[in-house]
This record gives structure tokens, sequence and C-alpha cells, in this order.
């Protein structure tokens, strides 16, 4: 993207539109080569905005197929980081850091995030919250300075940071969950902002009705929704499906991002969302990283998914 | 022979078909289903759940109180023997929309 001619919204939203069906060409064999690493790595200076990255699910423990190894491809998700030219800021870890909530999950999850030397802010998915305490482990790790379950919010040049967890006392037949006490601090974190702040939620299961038949949404997301509506620029990052699928609604944009572990079906395909059986030299191809550039006048956050092949 | 009368005595106890178990019954888990979502079984069953997956599972009661299983990875069992009629549902709690019931009927 040039800074000094940003695209128009329906340029972007067309673009969004166009990465959504690239990624989705991806899933089911080929590859959007518009939207390579080498891409990514020419982007353009950020100009005055800032970029940040995204990383989801490296569910470290999980060693079957299509990946004996989630710590090797996440290492390799590390080495792209490490690689750009233009250092984000930070990164946003969306959830399932751990496949089992082990200890030495985590150990080894943060020694290979720790590569990246960058500040990193964690989420947790439902695969951090298997040990006996229910999430104790994840928030005793990660969870410092949070309210609650281990929600919290930060800003950052001017935006503002929203990390929801939706995965906590799930209940049968139900979805994800933010519950009362989260959605009352939310209130309370948002009124006080003016409607101008750029807002960037992130969370691990989408917040949307993505696909309700394998539990891809949250229950109670309506709610948050309604308290982010008033934003002029709100944008929902999240992981737990293992795809890229993007949504537009108003002025909220939602992205799901790639896992660097292993890839799940499209919705609905298939009889389960469990692994996607993939041939070994295309793995890489169906995992992947997520920068986000922000241009300071305004416009639309730029989101590019970069495969890790 | 101290032992011998007590041990005699327990083997008895064994024996006697009017304290035999029900059949236990097996219910599978795969394809992120309970592979037999309702089960009828006779008080004093086991019902014993097998996660064949690839994804890990967890066997929580709707309560999340009266049985709730470790997390189960692939070929994990857990059991729970279900003493008192009654129908009792439950959930996987990593992903909640995997729900099934056991229905007890009086023995």
């Amino acid at each position: 993207m040039d800074d000094k001619d940003p695209p128009s919204r329906r340029r972007m939203l067309e673009c969004m539109g166009w990465a959504g069906a690239g990624v989705l060409w991806t899933v089911s064999g080929g590859l959007a080569s518009s939207v390579s690493l080498d891409t990514a790595l020419a982007a353009p200076k950020p100009g005055k905005g800032f970029s940040f990255l995204q990383v989801s699910d490296s569910h470290i423990g999980f060693n079957k197929d299509p990946n004996p190894d989630a710590r090797v491809t996440f290492r390799e998700a590390v080495a792209k980081i490490k690689a750009m030219p233009v250092k984000p800021a930070f990164i946003l870890h969306t959830g399932d850091v751990s496949h089992l909530s082990r200890d030495a999950e985590f150990d080894d999850a943060d020694q290979i995030l720790s590569e990246a030397g960058l500040t990193a802010f964690h989420v947790p998915g439902e695969h951090d919250m298997l040990d006996e305490g229910g999430g104790v482990a994840f928030l005793k790790r990660y969870g410092k300075g949070t309210a609650g379950d281990g929600w919290f919010s930060f800003d950052h040049s001017g935006v503002h940071f929203v990390g929801l967890v939706n995965v906590k006392d799930l209940k049968a037949g139900g979805m994800g969950h933010l519950g009362e006490a989260q959605l009352a601090w939310l209130q309370q974190d948002l009124e006080d902002r003016s409607s101008s702040t750029p807002i960037v939620v992130f969370t691990h299961i989408p917040m949307w009705a993505l696909y309700p038949e394998w539990g891809w949404g949250t229950d109670d997301s309506a709610q948050a929704m309604s308290l982010l509506r008033r934003f002029g620029s709100v944008t929902v990052l999240n992981g737990h499906i293992h795809q890229v699928i993007q949504k537009v609604e108003g002025n909220v944009a939602f992205h799901t991002a790639r896992s660097t572990a292993f890839p799940q079906p499209a919705p609905g395909q298939g009889p389960a969302p469990g692994p996607m059986k993939v041939p070994a030299g295309q793995l890489r191809d169906v995992l992947g990283i997520r920068t986000v550039n922000l241009v300071r006048n305004g416009q639309p956050l730029a989101v590019i998914d970069t495969p890790l092949a | 022979m101290r032992h011998l009368l007590p041990a005699l005595a327990l083997a008895a106890t064994l024996a006697a078909p009017a304290f035999a178990a029900p059949a236990p019954v097996t219910v599978k888990i795969a394809n992120f289903t309970f592979a037999a979502p309702v089960v009828t079984v006779p008080a004093g069953t086991t019902v014993t759940w097998v996660n064949e997956d690839d994804i890990p599972h967890t066997v929580v009661a709707d309560d999340k109180t009266m049985f709730k299983s470790k997390v189960l990875d692939t070929g994990d069992k857990f059991a729970f023997t279900f003493a008192k009629p009654g129908t009792y549902g439950y959930f996987c709690s990593i992903h909640p929309h995997m729900t099934g019931k056991i229905v007890v009927k009086a023995p």
C-alpha cells in the first residue's frame, strides 16, 4: 500500500474480499501468490503509522498428522518476524499457545516467541484452559496486570487495543462465551473514549456466528459488538479456526487468522473441524502469520496474511 | 488358616449373581461427536469414553460437578459408574457444541 495515496474504503473492502477469496484458494490447494512473503517483506515503510503482528494457534505440543512437531513451524513463523525489514511494534498471540496446557508446552512457546525480541500480549484459547485449575497456568504466566479471567486493554499510538477471553467456563451446547463480568468491564473500558478512537479487539474464538454447527462463534458477542458499534474503526482479530476468513459489517472488520501448527477445513467441509491433512510439501502454504499496518489518517487498517512457505 | 475364611467369603460375594454389575458400555469420541449421543443403561453401569479423535476432548457433566474427566488426548479413556436412575447430560468443555446424554434406568 502506498502511504501517500491511501485506498478508498470501498477499494479496501474489495481488497479484503479478494484476500479472503485468495486464502480460500489456498485452503483448497492453490496458493494466492500475490499475498506471498515477498510481498509482505517488500511492503513499504509504515511512515507515520505503525504495524503490529498477530500469531495464533501455535498449539505447541501438537505432533500428529499433518504436523509432527508444531514447535518447528512456530519457530519458522518467528524467523519470518525476525526477518521483517520494519519491526512490528509488538506481537498479539490470539490463543491456543499450547495444545494441552502443559508447563513444558508453554515453556517451549515462550522460548520460541522470545526469539522475535518483541513484546507479546496473549489471550487464551480453549487449549490453554486444560490444566487442573482451568486456566490458572495460563493466567499465572501471561495474566499479569489483567482483570477477571485475563482480559485487558492498552493504548498504542492512539489506538485502543482490547484483549478479550471467550474460552472460559464454556457451557453445554454453547459456543465461545464472554460472560456478564467481562461485558461490564468492557462497557466501562470503552465508555469514556471518543468514537474516533481506532479500536482493535483481539480474542480467540470468532466474534460472529461464523459456523455455529462447529461452535465457531461467541454466544454473547452481540452484546460486545453493541458496545463497539459507535466507534468509527473497529478491527476484530481472532484465531481458533486455523484459516483466513474476513467479514465487514459497517465500521467493524472481522479477521480470523491462520495457525502456525495445522490447518482446519472450511466451514462445513467434511464431518468435523479436526486437523486437515495436507501433503507435507503443502503444509507451510496453509500456515502463517499476519501483519497489520495502520496509517495515521483515519484509513482502515491494512491486514496482510503471510503463509510460512 | 486364619486368613482362609475371609478369602472364601470374598470369593462367594464376587460370584453371587445378585451382585453382578451390568455390562460395561463404551462411548467413542470421533469426528468431534459422541458417537452414541444418547445411551440408555441400567443403574450401576460403568460407561467408558474413548477419544479416537486426533484432537483432545473432555467429558464433563452439564452441572460440571457430578463427573469431569481430565483432558483426554488421542486414545485416552474416562470411566464413570452411574449408580442412580436419572438423565445425565454431559458435554466436551473444550468444544461445548459436543453434547451427549446417559439415561439411567432402575435395574
